[in-house]
């Protein structure tokens, strides 16, 4: 009898964890699919940077910014974009798996390296394993903004421009779909031009004030923004991968409480099964 | 047939306006200007104001408030890239400096929980408002 009651208990409390996965799924796949609406939503803006640079770069080759310029590698700045929050699979994992790997190769170059955190998950991480943290900003909740991001980025851009660092390196989450997200490498700075910049037909602008600080703006805002789009497909990413992990769950315990209650049955048949003897012994008895 | 032109005004978040116009007037960062169809090749840095875009001859306008940007003219074609706050290089030396800090606290404190870290950046947070404050009320005092 014990042994079919504990089996209860332990039913129940299954139960109850199954509910709270099951509830976490579906908050998580809500908040997906307003993640990845906004992280389309930021894709016109640096498009549209991106045209006007071709445009500006093409029509003054002979200005060269220090952001457009190969230099020799003696420090890298890496920013490594996280979650805020656990219970999302593997996904912070994969990327620091990534991120160590790809310190390690710069190690191996001689270069030194020093961390930007986003995310309170990569703070955690790093404080574990070491490294030199020059900036950290975590608990940008659901819906980042570019505003909370600016400094961070400051620091790794004032960096650049003291000489500090002479590569800038992105390690985000890329989401490919609901199922899969990949941990990606993407160059920062120097920014290389690739093919598509070639266009077909190119103007000069008139600027106003001048054609420098429009350029400097120019590219800061771009950098933000290649930062921002990392933060806001992260968060795609970990809704999705805290959806997919949160689902597992949901079925295990599933699995669990059938398995559970195919041994509860067996316990409350046999204590029936002994009583009936018992009762059948007692009356033969008298 | 009226002239009309295209305007995109998006920021780095989301796309704020879209449509077709008889007239835009951004303000750039040494005065206003207004743009008509067919305008040459323009690019201007914008101070924080309000753009105005004329939709019909009638003289309907839309009035969108921008904390600064950069303003692209093409013949047909406007954008407008809208920063999403104000921005100040100060302001912004202000965010980094915190950044900054915060990173060094948080690795100051190696060994420290998880609801520590927490307080930990609750703390920097009300330091850094603090310091924000301070600086205000001095540049009013001055």
């Amino acid at each position: 009898m014990a042994g079919a009651k504990e089996i209860r208990g332990q039913i129940k409390s299954i139960k109850n964890t199954q509910k709270i996965t099951k509830a976490m799924e579906m908050v998580a796949a809500s908040k997906m699919r307003k993640a990845q609406d906004r992280m389309l939503a930021t894709r016109p803006y640096a498009d549209k940077i991106r045209q006007v640079m071709g445009h500006v770069a093409m029509a003054h080759a002979e200005y060269r910014h220090p952001y457009l310029e190969e230099r020799e590698v003696k420090r890298v700045g890496i920013i490594v974009v996280s979650t805020d929050r656990g219970l999302c699979g593997g996904l912070n994992i994969n990327l620091f798996k990534k991120t160590v790997q790809t310190m390690t190769e710069w190690r191996n170059q001689g270069a030194e390296i020093e961390l930007c955190l986003i995310g309170n998950k990569a703070l955690g991480f790093f404080r574990r394993l070491g490294g030199e943290v020059v900036a950290n900003v975590g608990n940008l909740g659901d819906r980042p903004r570019l505003n909370d991001l600016i400094g961070t980025v400051k620091v790794m851009l004032n960096h650049y421009d003291e000489g500090r660092i002479d590569r800038l390196i992105l390690m985000e989450n890329e989401f490919v779909n609901t199922m899969s997200q990949q941990p990606k490498v993407t160059t920062l700075l120097p920014i290389v031009p690739t093919g598509e910049q070639a266009l077909k037909h190119h103007w000069d602008y008139i600027y106003e004030p001048d054609t420098v600080p429009v350029l400097d703006t120019l590219l800061t805002r771009y950098i933000e923004s290649v930062i921002y789009q990392a933060v806001v497909e992260n968060v795609a990413c970990e809704m999705a991968a805290r959806m997919v992990a949160m689902k597992s769950a949901t079925d295990n315990a599933g699995d669990l409480i059938h398995e559970l209650q195919l041994v509860y049955n067996k316990a409350r048949q046999a204590a029936i099964t002994q009583e009936i003897s018992e009762i059948v012994g007692g009356a033969a008895a008298v | 047939m009226a002239m009309t032109f295209h305007v995109d005004i998006v920021s780095a978040e989301e796309s704020i306006y879209s449509g077709t116009a008889h007239m835009l007037v951004a303000p750039a960062e040494q005065g206003e200007v207004g743009i008509l169809p067919r305008h040459s090749q323009f690019v201007a840095l914008l101070k924080p104001g309000e753009i105005r875009v004329r939709v019909s001859d009638s003289g309907e306008e839309h009035h969108i408030f921008i904390s600064g940007g950069l303003l692209e003219v093409q013949p047909h074609v406007v954008t407008v890239l809208a920063d999403t706050a104000v921005r100040a290089k100060d302001l912004d030396e202000a965010e980094a400096l915190e950044a900054k800090q915060r990173a060094e606290d948080a690795l100051a404190n190696r060994r420290a929980d998880f609801d520590y870290a927490k307080a930990q950046s609750e703390l920097i947070e009300a330091a850094a408002r603090l310091r924000m404050i301070q600086k205000l009320r001095k540049n009013t005092n001055q």
